[in-house]
């Protein structure tokens, strides 16, 4: 009977060791959002073409889409953008320029093309903060009622787009 | 030539100085209870960009817009629970340090309690049986019998050696 005893701190290291090494695989980067299956905020704010026009949250829902927030500040949106060139053609794409200079994103969509139907110009971040944005980019895929669906933080390149998009992507499209 | 360099140095020192001064975002606050106020949220609520680092250690452009805007919830009379709430609704739970009690952190809040006890039951069991074998060591009729047959025994010859010496 006392030997059993013995092999309680075995069976203690197994259970730490099995918890910890858990703990080591997930990707901290990966944080729920709290906005899954919730509707997209409303907001007002102007278009990154014009000044004078205003987009609101019913300019920019409608049909299954991506909203993708992005600057010209951050090196992955230049990784993810010739991608999102592509995508274009399968989906719409809602950009929202975050945080940016005005001028310097028109810059860059001139210059590397533009996979955007319409861009919000989210110059202090207001809108990124009702969505729950804390870097860019970020993409999220919403539906045709205008709920948030699926949210993927970092670059979407094909591998991204076939395996976490597109299956969400096409269920949201044959319920619809 | 010397003075010279230090001189360019330190104004180098002053104008790095200064602008890394400007990089910390200035709030003015009605009273000093709503700025006690805003500096615990800031503690209590973390960035969710910088992991392990609060909203109000953090540098980061996120952390710099929430802070912000916990400055405006503040000024429009908002309560910490309404902040909270606020944040939450955006960025989940994660953001709290302090997460609050509910089914899926009750494992977290308890955990404390649950090995506060663990290491109580230990202690009881390890002094209970270090008693044992304390009473263990006093000794039956038996024993004490013998025991004073042999200290006897020792003072009769210790007698008989005294006796020798003398």
């Amino acid at each position: 009977m006392k030997r059993v005893y013995l092999f309680v701190p075995l069976v203690i290291f197994i259970v730490l060791a099995v918890l910890l090494g858990r703990g080591l695989m997930l990707d901290p980067n990966k944080m729920p959002s709290a906005l899954i299956d919730q509707s997209v905020p409303e907001f007002n704010l102007p278009s990154l073409a014009s000044e004078e026009r205003m987009l609101t949250r019913a300019d920019v829902v409608g049909e299954v889409s991506l909203i993708n927030v992005w600057g010209t500040w951050c090196p992955s949106c230049m990784q993810e953008h010739p991608y999102l060139m592509k995508l274009a053609s399968q989906i719409p794409i809602i950009g929202v320029n975050y945080k940016d200079v005005r001028a310097d994103a028109n810059n860059w969509l001139v210059k590397l093309g533009n996979p955007y139907v319409v861009s919000v110009f989210d110059e202090m971040g207001t809108l990124g903060i009702d969505l729950g944005v804390f870097g860019a980019p970020e993409t999220y895929v919403i539906d045709q009622q205008g709920m948030v669906r699926y949210k993927h933080v970092g670059v979407v390149n094909e591998r991204v787009w076939l395996e976490r998009l597109k299956p969400v992507v096409d269920q949201l499209r044959g319920e619809g | 030539m010397r003075q010279l360099c230090l001189r360019v140095l330190l104004l180098v020192g002053l104008v790095v100085s200064g602008s890394s001064l400007a990089a910390i975002d200035t709030y003015e606050f009605a009273d000093e209870q709503t700025r006690e106020r805003f500096h615990q949220l800031n503690g209590e609520l973390r960035c969710p960009k910088c992991q392990n680092q609060s909203l109000g250690d953090s540098n980061s452009p996120i952390a710099t817009d929430l802070r912000r805007e916990v400055y405006r919830l503040l000024k429009e009379g908002k309560s910490d629970r309404e902040i909270k709430d606020f944040l939450v609704a955006r960025y989940g739970e994660y953001i709290l340090y302090r997460p609050e009690l509910s089914s899926h952190t009750l494992m977290l809040w308890l955990a404390p309690v649950f090995l506060l006890l663990i290491g109580l039951v230990v202690v009881l069991v390890l002094v209970k049986r270090r008693r044992s074998t304390v009473q263990s060591a006093t000794l039956d009729v038996n024993e004490q019998k013998n025991l004073k047959a042999l200290l006897d025994a020792s003072e009769t010859s210790n007698e008989v050696e005294s006796n020798k010496r003398d």
